[in-house]
Formats: structure tokens, C-alpha cells, sequence
């Protein structure tokens, strides 16, 4: 039936091998589009609506580096992808950025080979229970059954806690969070394990939340943050700077409703001047133009914005900054400065 | 007179390898050849390029490596502390556990259906109609999360046994929960225990002596019994007269175990609530009682019809004949068509074992640990070694299925008519 | 003495049968309850029936069809005092919201209608195939609908398939001027050098300089944004159409006496046909990027393609040989003693006939692989069980289940159901036999 897509493919494949050598930025511009690797689906972080228009707190890096580097924050094609194939599109080139909730760990940086450009939401795994199972921490869960969402550092997380406290429990591993959702809801498993994010975002969608409670240990250290190749430092560079770029928004109180404003008057704060561009040329060091952060902070707003929208406090997810609160306000959320 | 020249004697010409017909098929099998064999040496010179690109040559060490991760059905014992090759090695036996089941339960239930909607009955007959065409039509995954999602959502959950909503079943030896279904575990009080066979390697396995111990009791009784079969037919032959040996050969297979059972202290372990689940007894997890359930009905139906053109096939005048000498309609059907039936329908089962094998593949949507759950799951997530942990995946499923038709061509010859 | 004996003179009347035996208790005596072991298993069945059916009509029958989300759902169920499982009563209006969805993923609604079109001309495409009464004119619809369903799935600009088709129009053309100037081999040569030729290098170029002079064509849509029912059938005809004449030259290759082509044919088919389908899909998934030149970039739906594709050719090439099998030898005698070659012998008598017994096979083969399309679920496309996963993360039909498996089963019911009642159509009016 479509003899031709294959053969054109073939064909487009031959003529972009000759281009393969330049860079990624080089081929986004070519393509006129960024593809990000997202989940499949988790209410708050990256979830397609019903005209599948991507929203959510890792979409808007992928659309703040769109717009760094493509001046729209629209073009990016978003690629779902599971906790098997993220690694393997990302290797393959068949996205450009990674943007999935994954966490910074040693051997993905160094053995798979990828580079971590930061951090954009500080994570641990925790575990949820029904109030009415009456435990109170995770230390009480001896032979417990455990409904783990696979493909993550979750399962390893837990095999570990569980052997180091010598308690027993019964693993369920679950592909999607979804199915996670309804085995849990369903009583299939005493308790649902995975990032503490990703809980409170389960949770919010319950029909009853109070009903559940987050047990208080936290039992890993799960820095989530959006990630690219190896190999492409100037990419690497750009992705790394779009995010410090939305961070530092944040201290500065560069806001989307503000920044537009500030770009067109450079104002007395030299470092909100050379963010925005309107004095020196850091853009074209990265081999973009002037304006690249005012673009990217345009599309979504600054950091905390970003949260606030997608998974603050009033929205149904409903998480408080905490750790992710900015380095003024006691948190982690600290971005070098654009000097 | 005109010599005509033997072409043999004009040399070989290069022509002749495109048109002569002695040399042609040469020819085009070499060049096919070179150009498989290019097309090969293409995509490895690929894979090489590209891996040196990522960085990530092909080598199997992490298979010597921790696996971290715990795997819940386990019929070895493992912990996260074994490798990769023990995790993977868990999930094989898992994937043949469940195909074992599956094919055992495909096998009776699709016979009885197959039969069955052959039946004079109007009610049964529409009835295992309407189950093959819906289990035939509907994909076989939606089956599977659909069975499933039946253990999840409408069976007690083990709480609800405390407050006495739900009950065990069968004098309270069977329990069935939301979890799985727990039946009672056979115990050995003076057990032989067990022997552990390749000391502390990956694939080392422990044997239970008991089960050993029965099992070859058992082979002595059948062996025995047969010889009796085999003089009574004896006796037959001389004398005309066969001598009644059935209580013989039944004692002789079944007293034996009774009395090995009660040597080895044989009794049930029930399962019991305790905490969070039950303990105690064999625990079948409702992943594996879904996809076996799913497996099995999906299965049943595509060899109910294998069945059924197989009875139609046998000629009419067979049952007609079977009739006329007063053969009742059970005994015809036992005695005279499916003995007959069965050579025409064995080949198309064989295929319907191997599809179930493969289809055991789906466990990864539920959850059950089976080879793509393990191997081709955590073990690929944790690595990230694709290209390794697919390879190998897909090798083991290619000797498997091999194994399984090898089996059963052999079989399938051994009972083939031998024509003319 | 009176003589006794009585002599009948005329013949009585039939008499009608036994009530028992006739109308509705005759019918159910004979077909029900004719003996002791149907009456037990008629009633056991009847139950079953009666009991699943009372279980699953009060579920069905909920007028819910207008709520929007579960919460309100599950309302206005309490308000009619029903409750129990799922509820008490099915929620319609995740259906009434998302059916479009189900069925064409997240294709812009405005332009329904070209997939929509697509469908309805692969009716017609097929229908010189599946029925000899249509009319022989729309074999040239069925020649060309691969491009045209091209271009109006994926859209952008018609001279791209207009381009790739007409490679075929080169191997044409190739074929009869070679054959004329160097002979028949030579002609087969060129018949598949020149179009690849064609396809690699000039394909692209002349498309994209065609659309800059004369720029016709139609909104492009992303392959990301295929999904549902649609993209299980266009996954499932991809296969079929293309694993065709794939698996045509397997079979003739496993067949034939040339042992190194027979060796290769028998190992891929084999191998194939050794593992599961789902593994094919991981290695689209993860592993054929590492395969292909550094560089290359297929989108997932593609590379599934690809994969599903070279399935189905090797169960094709095992059908088809199935139905090389089936002739009688004297058919290929027949053609050996006309003087025919291998390839006029295949393409006038061989072929015609056993493609004519394989047909059920081939379209058995299909509502496997239509059916086995679910399985790119698992590697994140969005299918229809992929966009059920997707809804059930939608906070407003949170733990909505049963309804969106029910409607997913029944399409691919429908669907299937009647492929293979077309199949026994087939096989009956292809019985030549007794």
C-alpha cells in the first residue's frame, strides 16, 4: 500500500546520511521542527489532550528550547515514548531531546552515553497506601504486595530499600502508569511505588485523594531532569542553557507577561539585560540570535511559572515547590549565572 | 554429409553462463548469493558504524552483572543479588510454565468444542459457534487485558476474607483473590530434600528427591503394567481367551505411589491469611491465571475449528458404517472418527501450539515475568544493551519453536498413515 | 353367522403428526431434548446464558450517554439507585467524547474526510480482487490507490508519489527496450536496476523541483498523529499488500530446486515464523536505527511497517505454498510439455491457480494480522488499545474500563467477522470439487 513512503524514505535516508555529520542544531533548523521524546502519558508532566495538543511540565522545556532555537514554541513534534525505547530513540537520532521524567543517574550519563543538561524537578520514589490499610511507614510493609511501574530506577530502588531493611514484599510490575493506577485503585496492590511527582499526580485524579495517604519515607534520590546525546557539545550547550535560561527568569522576575517588555527596553539589571539580549551577544555564542532565552521564556513563562501551571499547588496534581522552590526561596532550584 | 559441430567442443563462452540452461541456475544462485551475502555485510558494517558511534560495543559481560531487581514469580530460587543471566533465566522457565499450561487447556477445551458444536443440539451447537467466532475475532491481547481486568475488578480482595465477605472455597483450600489464586502446596514431612546440581553459577538449579522418587515409582508401575497388557494380549492370541488383568495393572501403578507418598510423609499445606496476603499453598498470580485463561480460550477456539474440518473430513461412510453395525453415537465418535480425524488435525495444532508459545509473549502487557518481561525488559532498561538482550530474546524463542515442531513432526510421523 | 372380517375400502386420511412432534415442542423435543445427556446439557447451557446475559444487559442498557466526565456518570447511576460493579451501569458518554478518537487517533477533525476517502476507494481498489463481477476498469484504481491512499493520509505534495510511481512506469519502459535491444535476461536486469536507480537518486530531486514549479497539493499530516482504528488498518493493509508478492517469491524460492535460494527462503521463513511478533517490534522499535546507515531516520510507524510487513510475507509465502501444493502435478507437466518457461509457466498457469486456492489462507492471514496490530501498543503507538490507556489517564474517565474494551472488541468484531464470513463466501464458490 504505501510502496512509496518506503522507497521515499529509502530515498530521503540516502540524501541525509550526507548530512548526518553537522550538528543537531544544524538539522532542528533543517527540519524546522524539534523532536521531543515524552512519556506516553502522565497527567501534569506530558499528556496529549483530545486534539492531541501535548501539554504539561516536561512539554514546556521541549517548547522553550523550540522556541531558543526555532522562535516557535509550536514546533516541536513530540514523540511518546516508553521507559523501554526513550534511551534507543534518543541514541538513533530519532529525537533530539529527551524530556521524560528520567532521572540523572552514573551509568546512564556515562555508560549509555548520554548527557544530562540539568536538572529541572528534584524527585525521590515514595510509596502510597490506602488510609485504610492503617500503616504508617514504609518499614511496616512486610510482605506487602508492591505495584512498581517498570522501566524506570524504580524496581532497582526498591528491590534495594526492601533487602537493606531484610522485609519481604511481592513485586507487580505494571508497563504504564495508568494500569498502575487501576490495579492500585482496584486493591490488586497494597501499595503503589514510584517517583513522589508522579504520586501526587496519580493521586490528584483519584475519585477520593484524601483517602490515600504518601507514606513519609522517601527512598531514593531521583533528580529528574531533560537529557541529549553524547557528542554534541553545542546542542548540549543550548538545551543546558534554554533550562538555566527559565530558572534564572525566575530569580530575576523576568515573567512571560514582563518579558517582552523587558526585551524591547534593556533596563538598569545588567544580567536580565544580557539574558534577554539587549546587551552583549550570548545567543550568538550559542549559535543563535539575541533573542533565544526572551523567546523560550515567552512560549510558557519562567521556571516557576511552568510549575506553578502545570503541577503547582492550585492545579489538581497540587505539589508544593519544596526542594524545587527556587535557591532564594531554600530550595534546590539553582541555575549558573549568564555572565 | 554435414557435420554438426558438438557444442561442447566450441569451449566455454561467457555467454553461456546467461543462457545456457547447465549454467544458468549457477549463475543466478551465485549472484543472488553475493548479494545476500552484501546485503549482510551491509547492515553488520552498519551496526558497527553505529554502535562505534554510540560508543557501545557488543559484549555480553552484563549478563555476569547483578540484576538488582527482584522478579516475583520464581520457581528457582533468586534474589536481586543474582545476574542478569539468572533473571533471564527465570523468565524462560516462566515463559515455558505458562506454555506448557496453555497448550494442555487449549488441547481438552478445543477438542470439547470443536465436538460439541458438532452437536445434534441446536442450543450447544450455536452456542460454541458464537464462543469461536468472538474469541476468533477479537484480538488476542484485548483477551488477555480483558481477563485480567475480570481477576482485578471483580474478585475479593484478601482483606475482605478477614471480615468474612468472602469465603475459601472448596472446604477452605482454595482461595481466590483479586491478587491471584492460591490452591494447597503438596508437603513431604520425611522428605528426601532436594540436591542442588551447578554449585553457585547462574544457572544452577536444586532437584527435589521426593518428586524424583514418585516419579520413578511411577515409571516402574506403567512399565509393568504394560508387560501385563502385553501377556494378556499373549494369552489372547494362544487361547482365545482374554484373562480379566485390569485390577492388576491398576493396583500396580497406583499402590505403589499411595505407599511412597505415605513413606514420604506426604500432606497438603493450605494457604492461610496472614497479614497483608495469603501465605502458605502455591500462589498463581493473576497475571499468570489471566493469560493463561486468555491463552487457553483464545487457543481452544482456533483448534475447536481444527477439530471440527477434521471430523467433517473423515468420510461419511465411516460413521454410516459405524452406525450399521450398532455402534452407539459416544463409541463411534471415540472409536471410529477422531482416531482418524486426528491425522488431519494434528499439523494445524502443532501451529496453534507454536502460536501459543509465542502469544505467551504478551505476558509483558499484564505484567507476568516471563522472557520479554525480564530479559527483554528490566534486564534491557537497566542495561541498555538492545542489541544484545533482543538477539538473544529472540534466539531463545527461535530454539524453542524449533524444539516444539521438531517434537511434534515426529510425533505427528510416527502416527501418520502409512500409504502405499 | 355374520362374516366378521373386515376389509378396509378406502384409504384413511393421513393423520397429522403427534403434537410432540411437530410445531415448536417437536422442534425443541428433536433439537434440545431429544435424550437425557442433551436435556442436562441444554439446561446447563441455557443457564450460562441466562446468567451472563442478566449480568451484562442491565450494565449495557445506562443512559448515560451525555455525561462528560466519570464522576457524573457514576451520579446519575446513584440517582437511579443503581450501583455494584463498574458502578451499576456502563458510561456511555466516554464513547459519545472520544469514539472519533478511537477510531482516527489524532487526525485534525476537518480533514476526517481523507482517510475517510481513503477507505472507501480501498473498498473499490479491492473490488476487482475479492469479486469477479466488478468491473475489470478499476484494476487500474487498484494499480495506482497505493499512491493515492499515500498522499491523502500523509498529504504534502502530490508530485511525491506521483514521482515514486512512476519508477514503475521506468521498469516498464526498461524492460521492453532492453529486452528489444539485449535479450530477455538483460531486460529482467534492467526491469529492477533502473527503477531503484530511479527511486535513490532521482526521486527526490525531480519531486521537489516538480512541486516548486507547479506546487499541488494538500496539508501535510505527521505520522504522530495517526492513531486508532485507522492506523490498525493501514498497519494491517501495509502488510498484506506488500507481503504479497514478498511472500509469492518466498514460496516459488522455497519450492524451487536452486538449494542455495532454497536455503536462504527456508531460514527466513523460518526464523520468521520461529518468533514472536512482539520481538519484531522491539527490534523496530530499538534496534533497526542501529541496523541502517548512521544517520537514517524512519519515523516508529514506518519501521513498524517494515517490520509487520516482513512477518506477514513469510506466513504469506507458507499460504501461498500451501497453495502451490494443493495443484495437481499434471498442471505443471501440462505447462512443461506447452514449452513453456519457469516464469510463463508461473504467471499463466501455476500462479492463477494456486493463488486462486490460497485466497481463504490469504485472507485468514490478514484478520491474524489486523488483529495482531494491538501489539504496537506495547511499543507506544497510539492503536486503539494504546488511546484507551491514553483516556484512562485522563482525569475526567479516571478508572473508566470496560466501556472502551467493549467498543474497541466490537470494531475489531465487526471488522473480522465479516472477513471471514467473505472467506467462506470464497471458499464456497471456489469448491470445484464433489
Amino acid at each position: 500500500m504505501k510502496k512509496s513512503a518506503f522507497f521515499g524514505t529509502i530515498a530521503a535516508a540516502t540524501f541525509a546520511a550526507g548530512f548526518a555529520a553537522a550538528g543537531t542544531l544544524e538539522d532542528v533548523q533543517a527540519a524546522g521542527e524539534l523532536k521531543c521524546g515524552v512519556t506516553t502519558g502522565l497527567a501534569g508532566f506530558a499528556l496529549a489532550d483530545a486534539n492531541g495538543v501535548w501539554d504539561g511540565f516536561d512539554v514546556a522545556v521541549c517548547r522553550a528550547v523550540a522556541a531558543a532555537v526555532l522562535g516557535d514554541g509550536n514546533a516541536v513534534k513530540f514523540v511518546p515514548t516508553t521507559g523501554k525505547t526513550r534511551f534507543t530513540a534518543l541514541a538513533s537520532g530519532e529525537i533530539d531531546l529527551l524530556a521524560r521524567n528520567t532521572t540523572w543517574t552514573f551509568s546512564r550519563d556515562v555508560d549509555l552515553k548520554f548527557e544530562f543538561v540539568g536538572v529541572n524537578y528534584y524527585d525521590g520514589q515514595g510509596f502510597m497506601a490506602p488510609k485504610a490499610l492503617g500503616v504508617s511507614s514504609a518499614k511496616d510493609l512486610d510482605g506487602a504486595t508492591v505495584c512498581i511501574q517498570t522501566g524506570t530506577t524504580t524496581e532497582l530502588n526498591l528491590a534495594d530499600f526492601f533487602r537493606s531493611n531484610n522485609i519481604s514484599y511481592e513485586p507487580v510490575p505494571i508497563e504504564t502508569n495508568a494500569e498502575a493506577q487501576a490495579q492500585y485503585l482496584a486493591g490488586a496492590c497494597d501499595v503503589f511505588t514510584t517517583d513522589a511527582s508522579g504520586l501526587a499526580s496519580t493521586r490528584a485524579t483519584f475519585e477520593n485523594p484524601d483517602d490515600h495517604i504518601v507514606l513519609p519515607e522517601i527512598v531514593s534520590k531521583e533528580p529528574l531532569g531533560p537529557l541529549v546525546r553524547h557528542g554534541d557539545n553545542n546542542w548540549g550547550d543550548i538545551a543546558r542553557w534554554t533550562l538555566n535560561a527559565l530558572i534564572t527568569a525566575e530569580e530575576l522576575g523576568v515573567t512571560s507577561a514582563n518579558v517582552a517588555e523587558h526585551t524591547a527596553n534593556a533596563g538598569n539589571n545588567p544580567e536580565v539585560n544580557r539574558l534577554l539580549g539587549t546587551e552583549g551577544d550570548l545567543g550568538g555564542m550559542l549559535g543563535l540570535d539575541k533573542q533565544w532565552a526572551s523567546r523560550a521564556i515567552a512560549v510558557n513563562g519562567n521556571y516557576g511559572e511552568i510549575f506553578e501551571k502545570n503541577i503547582g499547588v492550585n492545579t489538581p496534581i497540587g505539589i508544593a515547590r519544596g526542594l524545587n522552590a527556587s535557591w532564594t526561596n531554600g530550595g534546590l532550584i539553582y541555575s549558573a549565572p549568564f555572565r | 554429409m554435414t557435420a554438426i559441430p558438438d557444442p561442447s567442443k566450441q569451449g566455454f563462452k561467457f555467454s553461456q553462463l546467461l543462457y545456457d540452461t547447465r549454467y544458468r541456475s549457477m549463475t543466478i544462485q551465485i549472484v543472488s548469493l553475493i548479494a545476500i551475502l552484501l546485503f549482510f555485510g551491509w547492515l553488520i558494517s552498519n551496526t558497527a558504524a553505529n554502535l562505534a558511534t554510540l560508543g557501545k560495543p557488543i559484549q555480553f559481560k552484563f549478563l555476569g552483572e547483578p540484576s538488582n531487581y527482584d522478579i516475583n514469580q520464581r520457581l528457582l530460587d533468586y534474589t536481586s543479588r543474582d545476574t542478569h543471566l539468572r533473571a533471564g533465566l527465570m523468565g524462560l522457565i516462566n515463559t515455558l510454565v505458562l506454555a506448557l499450561m496453555g497448550c494442555v487447556t487449549a488441547t481438552i477445551l478445543g477438542v470439547a468444542i470443536g465436538v460439541l458444536r458438532l452437536s445434534k443440539n441446536w442450543l450447544v451447537a450455536r452456542v460454541m459457534t458464537l464462543y469461536i467466532e468472538l474469541f476468533r475475532n477479537i484480538p488476542v491481547l484485548l483477551w488477555i487485558i480483558i481477563v485480567f481486568s475480570i481477576m482485578i475488578e471483580t474478585m475479593p480482595r484478601p482483606n475482605q476474607f478477614r471480615s468474612g465477605e468472602a469465603a475459601m472455597k472448596l472446604f477452605d483450600s482454595v482461595a481466590i483473590t483479586n491478587r491471584g489464586v492460591y490452591i494447597p502446596e503438596p508437603l513431604f514431612n520425611g522428605g528426601l530434600g532436594d540436591i542442588f546440581l551447578l554449585g553457585e553459577s547462574s544457572l544452577r538449579f536444586g532437584l527435589s528427591l521426593d518428586l524424583i522418587a514418585i516419579l520413578i515409582v511411577l515409571f516402574v508401575g506403567l512399565f509393568i503394567s504394560k508387560k501385563i497388557k502385553t501377556n494378556a494380549d499373549f494369552i489372547q492370541n494362544e487361547t482365545g481367551v482374554r484373562p480379566t488383568t485390569w485390577w492388576k495393572r491398576l493396583s500396580i501403578v497406583i499402590l505403589p505411589i499411595v505407599i511412597t507418598l505415605w513413606a514420604l510423609g506426604f500432606h497438603l499445606g493450605y494457604p492461610e491469611l496472614k497479614g497483608f496476603n495469603f501465605k502458605g499453598g502455591i500462589y498463581l498470580r493473576n497475571s499468570l491465571i489471566a493469560l493463561w485463561i486468555a491463552l487457553s480460550l483464545y487457543t481452544a477456539a482456533f483448534i475447536a475449528e481444527n477439530v471440527r474440518s477434521g471430523i467433517q473430513a473423515v468420510a461419511k461412510g465411516q460413521s454410516e458404517a459405524a452406525y450399521a453395525l450398532g455402534i452407539s453415537p459416544g463409541r463411534t465418535m471415540s472409536l471410529i472418527i477422531l482416531p482418524q480425524a486426528l491425522r488431519i488435525i494434528i499439523p494445524p495444532v502443532i501451529s496453534q501450539f507454536l502460536n501459543l508459545t509465542k502469544n505467551s509473549s504478551l505476558a509483558i502487557a499484564v505484567g507476568y515475568m516471563d522472557l520479554t518481561g525480564t530479559l527483554m525488559g528490566i534486564t534491557l532498561n537497566q542495561t541498555g544493551r538492545e542489541l544484545e538482550t533482543v538477539l538473544m530474546g529472540m534466539a531463545i524463542y527461535l530454539i524453542i519453536s524449533l524444539a516444539i515442531s521438531t517434537v511434534m513432526n515426529w510425533y505427528n510421523n510416527s502416527v501418520k498413515l502409512v500409504e502405499r | 353367522m355374520a362374516d366378521l372380517s373386515f376389509v378396509r375400502k378406502e384409504i384413511i386420511p393421513q393423520r397429522a403428526a403427534p403434537l410432540s412432534q411437530t410445531g415448536i415442542i417437536g422442534w425443541f423435543r428433536k433439537n434440545m431434548f431429544s435424550d437425557i445427556p442433551n436435556t442436562i446439557l441444554t439446561i446447563i447451557v441455557g443457564y450460562f446464558i441466562i446468567s451472563i446475559l442478566g449480568n451484562i444487559l442491565p450494565w449495557v442498557f445506562s443512559p448515560t450517554w451525555n455525561s462528560v466526565s466519570l464522576t457524573e456518570c457514576r451520579g446519575i447511576l446513584a440517582e437511579l439507585g443503581r450501583s455494584g460493579h463498574g458502578g451499576g451501569g456502563a458510561c456511555w458518554g466516554v464513547i459519545r467524547e472520544r469514539w472519533l478518537q478511537l477510531l482516527f487517533g489524532f487526525y485534525p477533525s476537518e480533514l476526517y474526510w481523507r482517510p475517510i476517502l481513503a477507505f472507501v476507494l480501498l473498498g473499490l481498489a479491492l473490488a476487482p480482487v475479492l469479486f469477479d463481477k466488478a468491473s475489470r476498469k478499476l484494476i487500474y484504481l487498484t494499480a495506482i490507490y497505493p499512491f493515492l491512499c499515500f498522499w491523502l493520509i500523509w498529504g504534502g505534495s502530490i508530485w511525491f508519489p506521483v514521482t515514486v510511481f512512476s519508477g514503475f512506469i521506468v521498469a516498464y519502459l526498461g524492460y521492453v527496450y532492453v529486452n528489444k535491444a539485449f535479450g530477455s535476461l538483460a531486460g529482467v536486469i534492467a526491469s529492477i536496476a533502473l527503477p531503484v536507480l530511479w527511486w535513490l537518486f532521482i526521486t527526490s530531486p525531480l519531486s521537489i523541483s516538480l512541486h516548486s514549479i507547479m506546487p499541488i497539493g494538500s496539508e501535510a499530516i505527521e505520522s504522530d498523529r495517526l492513531g486508532g482504528f485507522m492506523l490498525a488498518v493501514l498497519i494491517g493493509v501495509t502488510g498484506i499488500a506488500l507481503s504479497l508478492p514478498i511472500g509469492i517469491l518466498l514460496a516459488l524460492g522455497r519450492q524451487s530446486n536452486l538449494p542455495i535460494l532454497k536455503a536462504v527462503c527456508v531460514c527466513f521463513i523460518e526464523f520468521i515464523r520461529g518468533v514472536p511478533l512482539i520481538t519484531l517490534l522491539f527490534v523496530a522499535s530499538t534496534l533497526l536505527n542501529i541496523f541502517l546507515p548512521p544517520g537514517s531516520n524512519f519515523d516508529l510507524i514506518l519501521r513498524v511497517m517494515i517490520m509487520v510487513t516482513l512477518f506477514a510475507s513469510a506466513y504469506m509465502a507458507e499460504v501461498v505454498r500451501g497453495g502451490l501444493a494443493a495443484l495437481p502435478k499434471g498442471q505443471y507437466e501440462a505447462a512443461d510439455s506447452l514449452g513453456l518457461d519457469y516464469w510463463k509457466a508461473q504467471r499463466l498457469i501455476i500462479m492463477p491457480q494456486a493463488l486462486k486456492i490460497s485466497i481463504p489462507g490469504i485472507v485468514s492471514t490478514f484478520i491474524g494480522l489486523f488483529k495482531d496490530t494491538t501489539l504496537v501498543s506495547i511499543i507506544g503507538l497510539l492503536d486503539p488499545l494504546g488511546l484507551s490507556t491514553n483516556i484512562r489517564a485522563d482525569m475526567a474517565w479516571n478508572g473508566i474500563l470496560w466501556e472502551l474494551y467493549g467498543f474497541v472488541g466490537l470494531i475489531f468484531f465487526i471488522f473480522c467477522f465479516s472477513m471471514s464470513r467473505y472467506s467462506m463466501y470464497l471458499e464456497r464458490k471456489l469448491a470445484t470439487g464433489h
